[in-house]
């Protein structure tokens, strides 16, 4: 059920955007901001520029034209790592996990930009090298118990089925302990089963971490079922913004994404 | 009532309620005393084994009853318990039992309307569950079940939304128990000294292979005078290691982590997660362990499936120290007299393969080893016995508060079930079922006498309802369920559970069902082992989509065949059995599954329901006909229903010959 978000503080605004591959307008001008604490879901159809938003607000393109303003720090241009110190965190349309590292390992590579030391102590594993090892285990150990997968701990990613690497993947980005989680189609080929549970895990990192999430998603269902406020893109303008109801209802998303009205 | 006061007039002395021992409170008691500091429970949480002492246990335990009692659970009042296997459900049942309440522990995985109806006949008013999961299921159901009051759930992950005030999270509860006990001291032990051993510990409901499940009523006595039998029979120490891994609502779970762990004082560890069991088995390195047959099977095609997958040097090494093994290791086992040059390449292969292996299983340190539930195959039993494992047969059943027979070291045999352990007379009736009476007899069903006074007679005897001869030896064999060993249409002997069984011992075979009672001919379905028979198809190049496409291929058909047919040969060995060979077999287009309600929450087959159900290919297998389309409706985990349609074909196998008298007699003589 979507809560009531609209008092809450904006994260993020995404001001008067366009993105250009050469002659191809992925995004025009388009605004719309995040709040603190919302699920927000980008649909559209294919094409229509839902990845290149992500891309954008995370820094990996970069807008010809309009700014963004995270936590009160408006920017034209931002590398992904800037991003991530932010505490800005994703997952990928296609799984992009490192698949001969173990799950477990794969977490900890999402503790990097918190881990502090000297090279010389990590390698020696020495006094607060050590310690430091301890704690971030300790943090990746929670998340591996909050997302169920204790049985694969150990096994290498590129073994699991894809509906569990999406899992690990998701892990992987919540081992940041990000403040804005961007997730691109977390549901992309699981069956039934796989989109309840990752639903469920989606809903739990947004209240339980209080995680702000942005997600892209063609399955209308979920979209509709966990989000608060969707954003509707077509041929890279967007077309509507709101609640689920009103997004649903509205024409010009029903003619654009579902083609015809079903009534 | 100040703290400081505590110690002041404490009217019961616990030492001497320790020493009295004849309920699990004061087993608590006594352990607490004996072995304060020693591990008594142990649980993997974010990683790390974490353990309590039996001081922490009995602590944790005072707070739970105290809170319990504050919550209003009274004397007599039945508390259910749903959820896997953890140290803190462990603890509400003797905690319940502290307090004078019964714990009904209902198998975590059932359905909404199978937990309602045990929650409705035993009348609990208290739920105890692990999490969201069963809370979800529970409240599906409250509304049905009038008496079910307040729900206490140990994991507060996901509960954030469930405002209702009749739920409680554990931690609140103990922290009740903690303020109350601080109020009122002596309340524990005046409440544990009120117990006494004729008391109901536990209600157990049967998973039922027909009709609906009947409530086990057991006292303490049974369960700790049963426990302590065992214990000294096997003679199991504080020192023991185990992983309680089986349903907390099955018999034997309860008699081996609470009855036996109570009364030898050793640690109960519990698995981090349903599907961890195996990474932790290796952890853990349990001495003592209990699989039901399923487990060993399936432990046997995971590593024969592997050494396939292995290089020729492991392969030939594996290989020649299995057989090798199998030659002398059961003998070894059992004392007896080998060659000491086979001794020595025995201790080679211990250390090149079967230790290497048995470590892989989690197996190392394994001292004692049961089995039970249906027959093991004798392969699959003599791989592991052949590894030095002591693996043992034992009977039992709910009524019987678990042992009825064990078999004793030394004197193992794969189509026994070994001899009646202490205190347990055994007789068979005269329709050829085993009776048995014990100390360890059921004390009822609960609120059905009729079925009570069916199964047990005035002086205590229990009919199981198998049939079973005991040997010279005095070892018991079981056959078949008694009620299912019917007769063809030419009078011959038809037990379907021994053919099943036969079938099933096949890697290739999941289940079979037979028919045959007052038929022509004996018949089976059978559906496939996706591992196996997938793995064998990938082998072999053979490409599938599914479950009912893999199972329809006819090179799959060819492969049962060769199995049934072998088993047809099994049985023309016997003279009494010779003529129930299988004419005709089917492969079904699924597995068979509890959800669908053809087997049981412990696997076995519910006969009646599959023979009901598959009614039109049982009669396609009788009416000649060479396939049969079926539309089944199937059950999702969810709880959603779907059907599957299917077209079947039926496959006649050809059947051995019976030996001739004569021909049988020449052949023993020539030996």
């Amino acid at each position: 059920m979507p809560k009531d978000t609209s008092a809450n503080q904006t994260l993020l605004h995404v001001d008067n955007i366009s993105l250009s591959f050469g002659g191809v307008r992925a995004i025009r001008d388009v605004s719309f901001e995040i709040k603190t604490g919302e699920i927000r879901a980008i649909i559209g159809p294919n094409g229509a520029g839902k990845t290149s938003m992500l891309n954008c607000i995370n820094g990996f393109y970069h807008p010809q034209e309009g700014t963004i303003t995270y936590r009160g720090q408006t920017r034209k241009q931002m590398r992904p790592h800037d991003a991530a110190a932010q505490g800005i965190a994703r997952t990928f349309q296609n799984v992009a996990l490192f698949k001969g590292m173990s799950t477990l390992d794969n977490l900890m590579t999402g503790r990097i930009l918190k881990m502090k030391g000297s090279f010389l102590l990590e390698a020696l594993y020495l006094g607060p090298a050590r310690k430091q090892e301890l704690e971030h285990r300790a943090f990746v150990e929670g998340i591996i118990d909050f997302l169920e997968i204790e049985d694969i701990r150990r096994t290498p990613v590129g073994r699991l089925p894809y509906g569990l690497q999406k899992r690990v993947e998701l892990g992987r980005a919540l081992a940041a302990e990000p403040t804005l989680l961007l997730l691109d189609e977390p549901m992309a080929g699981m069956n039934v089963e796989e989109k309840e549970d990752m639903s469920r895990f989606i809903i739990d990192v947004n209240e339980e971490f209080s995680t702000t999430i942005a997600l892209i998603e063609h399955d209308m269902g979920v979209v509709m079922d966990i989000s608060d406020r969707v954003i509707v893109l077509d041929h890279g303008e967007k077309i509507a913004d709101g609640t689920p109801d009103q997004v649903r209802d509205n024409q010009a998303v029903i003619e654009a994404y579902l083609g015809v009205s079903h009534d | 009532m100040a703290a400081g006061e505590v110690a002041v007039g404490r009217s019961v002395d616990m030492a001497a309620l320790a020493a009295q021992a004849d309920t699990f409170p004061k087993l608590l008691l006594k352990n607490a005393l004996e072995r304060g500091q020693r591990p008594a429970s142990r649980e993997k949480d974010l990683g790390i084994w974490q353990s309590w002492t039996w001081d922490e246990v009995l602590d944790e335990i005072r707070a739970l009853s105290c809170g319990l009692h504050d919550l209003g659970l009274k004397r007599g009042e039945k508390l259910a318990i749903i959820g896997d296997n953890r140290p803190q459900l462990y603890w509400s049942m003797v905690a319940a039992q502290a307090i004078g309440a019964v714990p009904v522990p209902v198998y975590q995985d059932s359905v909404a309307k199978e937990m309602q109806f045990v929650l409705e006949h035993a009348e609990t008013r208290f739920a105890v569950v692990d999490g969201q999961e069963q809370v979800d299921k529970l409240l599906e159901v409250k509304e049905r079940c009038p008496k079910l009051e307040q729900i206490i759930y140990r994991w507060p992950r996901g509960m954030r939304h469930y405002k209702q005030p009749f739920l409680h999270s554990m931690a609140d509860i103990q922290e009740r128990g903690r303020a109350f006990a601080a109020d009122n001291p002596d309340f524990f032990l005046d409440e544990i000294a009120k117990g006494k051993g004729s008391d109901i510990a536990i209600i157990l409901y049967t998973s039922g292979t027909t009709g609906v499940p009947k409530g086990v009523v057991l006292s303490a006595d049974n369960c700790v005078v049963t426990a302590r039998n065992s214990v000294e029979l096997e003679g199991l120490t504080e020192k023991e290691e185990v992983l309680a891994y089986l349903p907390m609502a099955w018999v034997g779970d309860n008699i081996f982590s609470i009855g036996q762990s109570y009364v030898a004082g050793f640690c109960v560890s519990c698995p981090e997660s349903g599907a961890t069991v195996m990474q932790d088995l290796r952890e853990i390195g349990p001495s003592y362990f209990f699989a039901p047959p399923r487990v060993f099977e399936n432990l046997l095609t995971t590593v024969m499936i592997r050494m396939e997958d292995a290089g020729w040097v492991k392969r030939k090494m594996f290989g020649f120290f299995m057989n090798l093994a199998r030659r002398v290791g059961t003998r070894i086992l059992d004392g007896e007299r080998v060659a000491p040059w086979d001794r020595l390449l025995y201790a080679l292969g211990g250390v090149l393969v079967y230790g290497p292996l048995k470590n892989t299983l989690g197996f190392s340190r394994i001292r004692l080893a049961y089995t039970a539930g249906e027959a093991i195959g004798p392969d699959i039993f003599d791989f592991f016995r052949a590894l030095g494992l002591n693996i043992k047969q034992l009977y039992g059943s709910t009524e019987a508060s678990v042992f009825i027979t064990i078999q004793p070291n030394g004197e193992i045999k794969p189509d026994t079930v070994g001899v009646a352990v202490t205190g347990v007379e055994l007789k068979i009736a005269e329709n050829g079922e085993v009776m048995f009476r014990s100390p360890g007899v059921f004390l009822e069903y609960f609120k059905n006498p009729e079925a009570t006074s069916e199964t047990k007679t005035p002086d205590g005897w229990v009919h199981t309802g198998d049939a079973g001869v005991i040997g010279e030896d005095g070892h018991l064999k079981i056959i078949d369920r008694a009620k299912d060993v019917g007769k063809l249409d030419d009078g011959t002997i038809f037990a379907p559970k021994y053919i099943e069984n036969k079938l099933k011992f096949f890697p290739a075979i999941k289940e079979a069902v037979a028919f045959g009672s007052a038929r022509e001919f004996a018949a089976a379905m059978i559906s496939i082992d996706l591992e196996a028979v997938g793995n064998w198809a990938e082998r072999r190049g053979l490409a599938y989509g599914s479950y009912q496409d893999l199972a329809a291929k006819p090179e799959v058909y060819a492969l049962i065949e060769d199995n049934v047919r072998q088993v047809n040969r099994d049985l023309a060995d016997d003279p009494h059995l010779a003529g129930s060979q299988i004419h005709r077999f089917v492969l079904l287009h699924k597995e068979l599954d509890p959800d669908d309600g053809e087997l049981t929450r412990t696997r076995k087959v519910r006969r009646r329901f599959v023979g009901e159900k598959y009614d039109r290919i049982i009669s396609a297998l009788y009416s000649g006909a060479d396939h049969v389309d079926i539309e089944a409706q199937v059950t999702f985990e969810d709880g959603r229903t779907g059907t599957i349609k299917a077209d079947l074909v039926i496959r006649d196998v050809e059947t051995a010959p019976a030996p001739a008298a004569g021909e049988a007699v020449a052949a023993v003589a020539a030996e």
